[in-house]
């Protein structure tokens, strides 16, 4: 090719820089810019005219707005990251379990793998909004509730005399199975693919060493997946706190264009990026150093 | 001797106990997983049983106390109203057009760019990995109104004379973002495309600059066939998310009633008010309507899972999804 004699690494690190300019320009034009743009116009107001939109700075006005004024957001952005955190956990546990299950061989294996990433396609927002409505679909959810929630098993926990706390934890996480099952689908996936880059060799080893099953449990397969933990955790915050589902995520759009105006719904869309970003920076620091890597 | 023989036969014994143990409890693990596999299987796919039958179920058969799941006969008639008022074949063949153009152009994209993440060493490298995660944490809507700003004036960065072009309501914005990784989720395909080529063996990429391949060539006749359980997963992943969109749709395409999740939601909509369509028939009717309409989202979902799903449920194990 046409390139300039330079050093071997130079010229790969040029193809390099060519095979990621795609991403780059995109990552300019139509990310970064854009982000700033919001940025600016949560510190302005925005109006639309014929011949384009202006602009006029007002300081923190916005944001006043947003976490003061408006009666809504303050709380249904608490509720939002309260429920998501609390999710996280019985996602996590679930998604591994069945991917360490799914890692066996059996019969049907391939089948029940089809099934358990169904949830990948099924989850759509147009249908969940429709099963919202539908008298069909609400009947089974009530249904489930009675099976699930239902005070028999409350009381079956109280009878065993766990803590409170854990109880309501439970009982919570029960009450959300079927968003569990749901939302585990891809965390399934990458539990998999982590479980089948163990090198086989590793089991062997402990075979011959006369190790129990519970112990290659514990000393090899979980340290070793205990990166995708981190990945998994990321891919949840991630994926529950920009699903067009979430209900803040929702209520921003909705008031895009009524309450305060363009400026507030910008002002809020900060604060939430600057909530979710918060807590991915925590869970990382916190999950980042146990995590195991293998090279 | 006699103590040596009692040692053996003792020990004999034992190896046999534990064996029976050992097997009594391979038993029971796989009764149990059995139990428990097909008792979640059941809980994902009861949504979609009720869909299906309740969408090929006569009226008379719901308000039948003994009709449970199985029909006592089987009607299209609900097809057939979805069909028509959701101008079933021309919506389809939009939203297909529109679905394979963004999911293929963002698979090739983002291929080529995982390509130059995952093989090359460059500087700077992984703060571009790094941006490729941020895009991932940024929730669309906060980026919306400068990107409809952005595509309604369009002005190429200022080549183009005051006041732009209005590019909205064409495929353009759609291709423009695809093209440029910064689609829905680009960030996770590039992710998963740098992983799964990070783990391809160094020896093919040297023996085909050996033989004098250049770079382009060694990407496109060696390492792309063997990403392709990767491929598989990223587009299927880029055309079901693209297909249950709304968001791009309403931003981007103003007609966005000629595409299959509006057409599903204006079909439903259609009965929930007092609307005069919707006192034709009887509310619960309606619900098997519904169920028909979303069973007719689906399908074309769900033929292209059982299509490609021999390529996604055993291909996964060699994917680099691997952190």
């Amino acid at each position: 090719m046409g390139l300039p004699r330079l050093g071997l690494a130079a010229r790969k690190s040029l193809k390099g820089y060519l095979y990621v300019s795609p991403f780059l320009i995109g990552f300019i034009v139509f990310f970064l810019v854009p982000l700033f743009q919001t940025i600016g116009f949560s510190l302005s107001e925005l109006k639309i005219v014929a011949t384009g939109y202006t602009v006029t700075p007002v300081g923190l006005d916005n944001y006043n707005t947003a976490l003061f004024v408006d009666p809504d957001f303050v709380p249904i952005l608490t509720s939002t990251i309260i429920n998501t955190l609390i999710d996280i956990p019985a996602i996590l546990i679930f998604s591994f379990f069945i991917a360490v299950v799914l890692n066996q061989q059996f019969r049907g294996r391939a089948l029940a793998r089809l099934v358990f990433f169904l949830p990948v396609i099924l989850t759509s927002g147009v249908v969940a909004q429709m099963e919202l409505n539908d008298v069909m679909n609400q009947a089974l959810v009530q249904e489930a509730e009675f099976m699930l929630g239902g005070q028999h098993f409350v009381n079956l926990l109280l009878g065993l005399n766990l803590p409170q706390g854990f109880i309501n934890y439970i009982v919570r996480v029960v009450d959300r199975v079927p968003l569990v099952i749901e939302a585990s689908a891809i965390p399934i996936l990458i539990f998999l693919a982590g479980l089948q880059s163990i090198p086989r060799d590793l089991y062997e080893v402990a075979d011959v060493e006369g190790i129990t099953g519970w112990e290659k449990f514990w000393m090899i397969t979980f340290p070793l997946v205990s990166p995708m933990i981190l990945t998994n955790a990321i891919f949840i915050i991630i994926n529950s706190f920009t699903s067009p589902r979430n209900e803040i995520v929702q209520f921003i759009g909705e008031n895009t264009w009524s309450r305060g105006g363009y400026g507030v719904s910008a002002a809020m869309s900060v604060i939430y990026f600057a909530a979710i970003t918060a807590i991915l920076l925590v869970v990382v620091l916190v999950t980042g150093r146990r995590v195991v890597y293998l090279k | 001797m006699s103590v040596a023989y009692k040692y053996r036969v003792r020990k004999v014994g034992n190896i046999k106990v534990a064996a029976f143990i050992s097997k009594c409890s391979a038993w029971t693990w796989a009764v149990v997983r059995a139990v428990l596999l097909i008792g979640l299987c059941f809980m994902i796919l009861y949504p979609l049983i009720v869909k299906f039958t309740s969408s090929v179920m006569p009226v008379d058969d719901m308000y039948d106390a003994t009709v449970r799941f199985v029909p006592r006969s089987l009607t299209l008639q609900q097809y057939r109203i979805a069909w028509e008022w959701m101008r079933y074949p021309r919506v389809l063949l939009n939203t297909i057009a529109l679905t394979l153009t963004v999911s293929l152009l963002q698979v090739t994209s983002c291929t080529i760019v995982g390509y130059g993440l995952g093989r090359f060493n460059f500087v700077g490298r992984d703060l571009v990995f790094g941006l490729v995660l941020l895009t991932l944490v940024v929730p669309p809507e906060m980026v919306m109104i400068p990107l409809f700003l952005n595509f309604r004036f369009f002005d190429l960065f200022g080549l183009i004379p005051d006041p732009g072009i209005n590019l909205l309501g064409s495929y353009w914005p759609f291709v423009l973002t695809s093209i440029t990784c910064t689609g829905l989720r680009n960030g996770l395909f590039i992710y998963i495309m740098t992983h799964f080529f990070r783990n391809m063996p160094d020896s093919l990429e040297e023996a085909a600059e050996i033989d004098g391949a250049s770079s382009f060539v060694t990407f496109y006749r060696i390492m792309l066939p063997g990403a392709k359980p990767a491929l598989v997963i990223i587009f299927l992943f880029a055309f079901v998310w693209q297909w249950n969109d709304r968001f791009y749709l309403d931003l981007f395409i103003r007609s966005s009633e000629d595409y299959l999740s509006y057409a599903l939601q204006n079909f439903a909509l259609r009965f929930v008010s007092n609307s005069p369509i919707s006192s034709q028939f009887p509310w619960h009717y309606r619900s098997l309507l519904n169920n028909a309409g979303m069973m007719m989202f689906m399908a074309p979902l769900l033929i292209l899972y059982l299509v490609m799903q021999r390529y996604f449920v055993e291909s996964i194990e060699r994917t680099g999804l691997v952190g």
